[in-house]
């Protein structure tokens, strides 16, 4: 396959055919709209399933009926239409089924814009749904990696049976970059679905797809074992990249978007004499704490920036604990943070923790 | 350097929408492609549209590219005064504007911009084809701007074959009109001055 | 030589419960004959400063940047909640939704079937113009068969992805409801129709007669990918045979007050 100058939303529903799947479930949502219109198109022409549902709500629901069938199946939404889903990836979690959701984030809260934001973070990554479930959570940062995320959260979701979320935002589902699509993997013929799949009971005991556990200690029990199964994933699925970390005084945390803006940041500042890297978390869940916690005992400061006001930051304060001045940079509402203001809070962080003393002289930077 | 990407360059393209800002973004975003390139295209979407306006950030590097946006762009193609009002302050000094005066009465008061102003409109008019004023200041924006120029790998030829590869089959009646609007641009921008300076300043 | 001035009698003039901006709305968009009949009734009925809206989430979203009226904003497809909510506290006031297909029918259709069914005494104003204007044209519930959309590329197919859902016709059946008829927009004769229909709506809502509902057949030039007058055509020749005008329900109560009643 080849580079090919692809936009974003459009990239990951290919991507998505190309993983076989099989069963397409969504609403129209600004900005991610083409990824749905792409699917419109897309899977009637290859014989697969294609639904615009009535709603968010019904479309999370039809996932979870083909993914209890033991289909590949996913949806993609923004804002909005992932808070009207919170329920039915509750079920989902509660019933161990597989399904992808991608989420192109966008401003808010209530119906804010569709302007590019990270402010679904804490939805996502803490739960949104009830219970105590959790997902695998996915950050992009490029077209490339919103494509390779795809196609890896259908593995993942289908080896560990439950909800993988590609958290994306209206910058990445709007942008054209060059990018490769994987090659196409033909959709798993129905009679190798997996075993617990709702299939028809020919020949075996009959399956049962529910999240419903009334006496208290069986809930419990199942309560435990998901807990194991996040334990597990947490020992075998933490991804993180850390770029120019190597030297660095001091370290920008950011993930997705955030991420790729503060590399440009981090460029200029590197021309100015500052040693800054940037550790991007991959997996957001499992959140990789190791890698953060080693950094934080090198460093001597870290900069946390997204577009929210201060979600993953939470985190990171947890993670480090005070062995090192967490500061936070951020804008909300849609709007993106330049790389300029980034590299004036990376100067600020710098001075303030004794780091800039072999850097250029303090130049003020233009809005 | 090796330490981090610094683009080639980044340019802003604005203007009403209708006008072809998105797509003259998207074809140097695939020349670039095309020449090896790693190159993002970032458009202005939704109400903002709606509003009439339009505008695309590309930015081109050969190595992977961090921001697709910029605060500063190094260069702009403004093809109304709006967009001349807008993005005038914010192009980097010693940044390089193009401007199609047909829609602009008024001249660009900045003086450490080297400036392109061509009746863009007219022109494309004049070449019979009066959609392809974008691709006009496109043609000329390429000519001009040192590190594109210096590339070799985007010039109006290379273009023309980007354009034949991406433009559906049932326009490449225009694939000639649009070789010679891109031709027409270069000639009219000429060379650049040696005072501008080099992208990343 | 001097000219007495003429004698003008104002012959257009902007009601007082629409403000003084220009819309958003896209050249030859009948959400501004809508916007501007539910004005001129607001005015006509004196009830400017006693009227509360609801906008819905589509295209009509900044409604409440163009009526003088107190407004909310509602959540996709819930505005018949909300105004539930406002008018159950406020029982003297008048409140109103005004919603696209798409937030009617499709996202909110639980929403505003259960607030017909409850008889709750709002107006709705339900804009059909067979697709999702706001997001980029995608198919609406109440697209019609064969019609194009970007979600529907070869055309809706009946068999993939249903019918049309008439809508006043399904909430003419419910008790709750009072007063349900469909109009359009499509011409000046229609127009005016559509106008006494709307003041009707306001006024069962004002002697307590229950859920109102006028549903507006509605262009949307810009997605169909029309001329507007195309568009207005394209109205009367494909969407009025699928989606025939008339009452489906009018009050006993507000019959004395009809003369010449259409159907
Ligand atoms: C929960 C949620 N889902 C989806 C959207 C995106 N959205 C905005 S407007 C709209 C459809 C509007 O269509 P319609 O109601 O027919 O009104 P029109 O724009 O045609 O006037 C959608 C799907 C949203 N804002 N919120
Ligand atoms: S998109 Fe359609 S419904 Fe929306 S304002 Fe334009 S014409 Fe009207």
């Amino acid at each position: 396959m080849a580079v090919e100058l692809l936009k974003g939303n459009v990239a990951f529903a290919e991507a998505a055919v190309r993983a076989g799947c099989e069963a397409y479930f969504g609403y129209p949502i600004t900005p991610q709209t083409e990824a749905l219109e792409h699917m419109a198109k897309r899977m009637p022409e290859l014989g697969r399933v294609f639904v615009q549902a009535e709603s968010e709500v019904a479309a999370i629901n039809m996932v979870y009926g083909a993914a209890a069938a033991g289909a590949r199946v996913m949806t993609s939404s923004s804002s909005p239409g992932v808070s009207l889903m919170m329920e039915g990836i509750s079920y989902i979690a509660g019933s161990e089924v597989p399904a992808v959701v991608v989420d192109v984030m966008r401003g808010g809260p209530g119906l804010g814009n569709i302007a590019p934001a990270q402010c679904d973070y804490l939805q996502m990554v803490k739960g949104g749904g009830h219970g105590d479930y959790r997902s695998i959570v996915l950050a992009p940062s490029t077209v490339q990696e919103l494509i390779d995320h795809t196609v890896l959260a259908f593995d993942l979701a289908e080896a560990w049976r439950t909800i993988v979320v590609v958290l994306a935002d209206g910058s990445l589902g709007q942008m054209m970059e060059g990018a490769e699509l994987p090659p196409m993997r033909p959709p798993r013929p129905p009679s190798e679905r997996a075993a617990w799949a709702l299939t028809g009971a020919i020949g075996r005991p009959t399956n049962l797809v529910s999240s419903i556990h009334l006496e208290p200690s069986e809930e419990e029990a199942f309560n435990q074992r998901l807990q194991a199964k996040y334990a597990a994933i947490e020992a075998a699925e933490v991804r993180v990249e850390e770029h120019l970390t190597g030297d660095a005084r001091i370290a920008v945390v950011a993930f997705g978007t955030a991420a790729r803006l503060a590399k440009t940041a981090i460029a200029a500042a590197r021309d100015d004499g500052l040693a800054v890297g940037v550790l991007r978390p991959i997996t957001l869940d499992p959140f990789p704490t190791a890698a953060l916690r080693a950094l934080a005992e090198r460093v001597d400061g870290l900069l946390v920036v997204e577009m929210n006001a201060g979600q993953m930051l939470q985190d990171v304060q947890r993670v480090v604990a005070e062995r090192v001045p967490v500061r936070f940079f951020g804008r909300t509402g849609g709007v993106m943070p330049m790389p300029e203001e980034i590299g004036a809070a990376i100067r600020e962080l710098a001075h303030e923790v004794g780091a800039a003393d072999d850097a250029a002289p303090w130049q003020e930077v233009p809005a | 350097m090796t330490h981090a990407e610094r683009p080639i360059a980044d340019v802003v393209i604005a203007g009403f929408g209708g006008q072809g800002v998105l797509f003259a973004g998207q074809l140097l975003a695939h020349a670039a492609l095309d020449a090896g390139l790693h190159t993002t295209w970032f458009p202005s979407y939704g109400p903002e549209m709606r509003g009439g306006t339009a505008n695309c950030t590309v930015v081109v590097a050969d190595g992977p590219i961090g921001s697709p946006v910029v605060g500063r762009p190094q260069a702009a193609i403004v093809l109304n005064l709006p967009s001349l009002d807008r993005y005038e302050p914010l192009v980097a000094p010693g940044g390089l504007l193009v401007v199609n005066t047909s829609l602009v009465d008024r001249a660009v008061a900045r003086d450490d911009l080297d400036v392109v102003a061509i009746p863009a409109d007219d022109v494309a008019a004049e070449l019979g084809h009066p959609k392809l004023t974008n691709v006009v200041l496109l043609g000329a924006l390429l000519a001009r701007h040192p590190a594109l120029r210096a590339l070799g790998r985007l010039t109006p030829e290379h273009l023309a074959t980007t354009l034949a590869r991406v433009l559906p089959e049932r326009h490449h009646h225009l694939l000639g009109a649009n070789r010679a609007a891109l031709e027409r641009g270069a000639e009219l921008a000429g060379a650049a001055p040696a005072a501008v300076a080099p992208t990343g300043a | 030589m001097t000219t007495a001035p003429l004698a003008t009698t104002p012959v257009y003039e902007r009601p007082d419960a629409l403000t003084d901006v220009p819309t958003h709305y896209c050249p030859g968009c009948t959400h501004g004959i809508a916007h501007r009949l539910i004005a001129e009734v607001i005015d006509e009925l004196g009830v400017r400063e006693t009227t509360i809206g609801v906008a819905s989430v589509g295209c009509s979203v900044f409604a409440y940047r163009y009526f003088a009226t107190d407004f909310a904003q509602a959540a996709h497809g819930r505005a018949p909640a909300m105004a539930t909510g406002l008018k159950r506290v406020s029982p003297e006031r008048l409140v109103f939704t005004y919603q696209g297909d798409g937030d009617l029918a499709s996202i909110g259709a639980a929403e505003i079937l259960h607030a017909a069914a409850r008889g709750e005494a709002i107006t709705v104003f339900f804009l059909n113009n067979a697709t999702y204007g706001m997001t980029g044209g995608q198919m609406a519930p109440t697209s019609l068969i064969g019609q194009k959309t970007t979600s529907s590329p070869l055309g809706r197919d009946a068999a993939s992805q249903g019918s049309p859902i008439r809508m006043s016709e399904l909430i003419a059946q419910l008790d709750g409801a009072a007063y349900v008829v469909r109009r359009s927009l499509h011409d000046v004769v229609q127009i005016k129709r559509a106008k006494k229909a709307i003041r009707e709506a306001f006024e069962v809502q004002q002697r307590g007669l229950g859920f109102a509902m006028v549903e507006l057949l509605s262009s949307c030039p810009t997605n169909w990918g029309m001329a507007p007058d195309e568009a207005l055509g394209w109205i009367r020749d494909a969407m009025v045979p699928a989606y025939p005008l008339g009452d489906f329900k009018v009050p006993e109560g507000l019959r004395p007050a009809r003369k010449g009643a259409h159907a």
